[in-house]
């Protein structure tokens, strides 16, 4: 009894006093140096980093991109989407064709892409966000598929072989080509959709999303239009990823639709719930983890896609919500 | 004036009779209450208020505006706000947060202002919470704005409830069972809230209740229903000494009142 009330008012203490690193992170200021000694780093990492190592980066960082969008949709507003590649296949193939058949400038195709995005996300979202997640689920795995389906049979997609001569994007005058720019072209694109998921969250629309996640009715009881929250989430969703298609297209200079198979729905899916659904922070982590693990273990070959998933099931079953802590108070 | 008027409603699922030509008004500015025994489709009269039921036939006038029918969301928009019997809030988000749900339909921010940060979405942002705050210290918890719901005691997250509710800035209050669960002291404060909010808020309060003290002392006007129809009608000591009540509780009514 006695260590029983010890240790109540010993955690009352922690609650007011808080120490440690979660308390010291509770500070902005501390938070603003932390991201600011990371993003110098990360600007700094190509004069130490080989050609290889830059790859992978800018593998991480297209993945962070890609797995932000999803994590407005999944983590934020709490559909479960398994066709995300879709919307990243539709601004990929947007920029790929306009630049390659039609020889429009590369910046102006994400405007394009973006409405494409937008409008693919709204005809998806429309008459199936009234469905309750599990059908949504299905509903979306089926549209991820016809997408790919399409790009694989039309002509003007480049039919199996894809989509190859894409334009490189110059900017001023100066043409992007080396992987160093490419590197930098998505660290920033990384940075911005860090920065629009935060100041989403942290507003009217991201708490909307919120609330639709915690509970549907009692959201709607509070006058909030579920549909058409949700159908928001879809559409910033979509835009994400075809914006990210875009640039992916542009460095890669050639897409195939193997490129948007389920399995990449899939492994976005994964970097989010990995690192913690609806947690910026952690979705960052699970992209790093997603891109990363399969290098470092490339020695053991085959074997590596074995323990990723060992490793997999042990975090999802030790820490359910995600790598990155929940917040409490 | 009538604010609430319910004219002839019926409810069926398949075959079962869930309300039976139920009508009754509730006048601007009272404290009404629906109350019948367990099972007598209170809480279903709720749910064809706000729109989560779709009633069979009838029609439901609020504010002028015939809702029959319409969204949930519509009639929060339009000024009817509700608790729910058994708590719904928004477990995993702070308590401030949880009443800013409120706001939700009395602002305007979308996402492209929400990243750009604009003005008038600050300004809105500021609003919006003060706002909130002075629901939260209205109900007297102002202190905890900053936890996670789930962590609060009962007796607090039901106040979070009604702060959430008042955020919708209603016309009309529905409370369902609000008293569920609390002591007698939370209780005697719920009596003076729900006064309160009446009197300085000019809110209209209609009530969903088992504890018949509670309804007594602040209801002015009682609806009474059973399977679905309305038994009886008055104010207080009408309904106690009304006959057709005292069966439809039998004996019932005298554990609840002591």
């Amino acid at each position: 009894m006695v260590n029983l009330l010890q240790t109540t008012s010993m955690d009352k203490g922690g609650q007011e006093n808080p120490g440690g690193l979660s308390g010291w992170l509770q500070h902005q200021k501390n938070r603003l140096f932390i991201l600011l000694v990371l993003a110098a780093i990360a600007l700094l990492v190509p004069l130490i980093s080989n050609n290889y190592g830059l790859e992978i980066l800018t593998n991480v960082w297209f993945y962070v991109v890609l797995c932000l969008g999803l994590n407005i949709v999944v983590g934020y507003a709490g559909l479960l989407d398994l066709g995300y590649a879709a919307f990243f296949a539709v601004g990929a193939y947007t920029t790929g064709i306009l630049t390659s058949e039609f020889g429009v400038n590369f910046w102006l195709t994400i405007p394009i892409a973006v409405c494409f995005s937008a409008c693919s996300g709204c005809i998806i979202g429309g008459p199936t966000l009234r469905l309750r997640s599990d059908y949504l689920a299905i509903v979306t795995l089926g549209f991820g598929e016809i997408v790919r389906i399409i790009a694989r049979n039309l002509e003007i997609t480049g039919g199996a072989s894809g989509l190859i001569g894409i334009e490189r994007p110059s900017i001023f005058g100066f043409q992007l080509d080396q992987i160093v720019h490419f590197y930098y072209v998505f660290l920033i694109l990384a940075i911005i959709a860090g920065f629009v998921s935060y100041r989403l969250q942290h507003s009217r629309m991201g708490r909307a999303w919120q609330y639709v996640r915690e509970d549907e009715d009692a959201a709607e009881a509070m006058g909030i239009n579920r549909v058409a929250v949700k159908l928001y989430a879809y559409v910033i969703g979509a835009i994400f990823g075809g914006v990210a298609g875009c640039f992916f297209a542009a460095k890669m200079t050639a897409i195939s639709p193997e490129t948007f198979m389920f399995q990449q729905s899939v492994m976005i899916l994964l970097g989010v719930v990995l690192g913690g659904m609806g947690k910026i922070p952690g979705v960052i982590i699970g992209a790093f983890a997603l891109v990363l693990f399969p290098e470092v273990f490339r020695d053991i070959g085959s074997m590596r896609m074995l323990v990723f998933a060992v490793v997999m099931l042990i975090i999802m079953l030790y820490r359910p919500e995600g790598i990155w802590p929940a917040k409490k108070s | 004036m009538a604010l609430l008027e319910v004219k002839n409603l019926f409810l069926r699922f398949g075959g079962l009779h869930v309300i039976k030509d139920l009508s009754f008004t509730v006048e601007e500015g009272s404290i009404a209450s629906l109350i019948g025994p367990n099972g007598a489709g209170k809480t279903s009269v709720f749910n064809c208020l706000t729109g989560f039921y779709k009633p069979t036939d009838g029609t439901i006038i609020f504010a002028q505006r015939d809702i029959t029918r319409k969204k949930p969301h519509k009639i929060t928009q339009h000024g009817m706000a509700r608790t729910f019997q058994n708590l719904r809030l928004f477990k995993s988000m702070s308590v401030l947060e949880n009443v800013m749900s409120g706001m939700h339909c009395r602002s305007s921010a979308g996402p492209i202002g929400s990243i750009l940060r604009t003005s008038s979405q600050q300004a809105e942002e500021a609003s919006i919470t003060r706002f909130c705050e002075q629901c939260l210290d209205f109900v007297g918890i102002l202190d905890e704005k900053d936890r996670i719901a789930s962590n609060l005691s009962y007796g607090h997250q039901r106040r979070v409830e009604w702060a959430r509710a008042l955020a919708t800035q209603p016309k009309i209050l529905l409370f369902d069972e609000p008293a569920a669960g609390l002591n007698y002291d939370e209780k005697q404060q719920l009596i003076q809230l729900i006064k309160r909010i009446r009197d300085e808020l000019g809110i209209t309060i209609l009530l969903i209740e088992h504890d018949m003290g509670l309804v007594m002392k602040v209801s002015e006007r009682i609806t009474v229903i059973d399977y679905g129809q309305k038994i009886a009608q008055g104010n207080a000591e009408e309904v106690q000494n009304n006959q057709k009540v005292i069966e439809a509780y039998l004996g019932k009514e005298e554990d609840e009142a002591a």
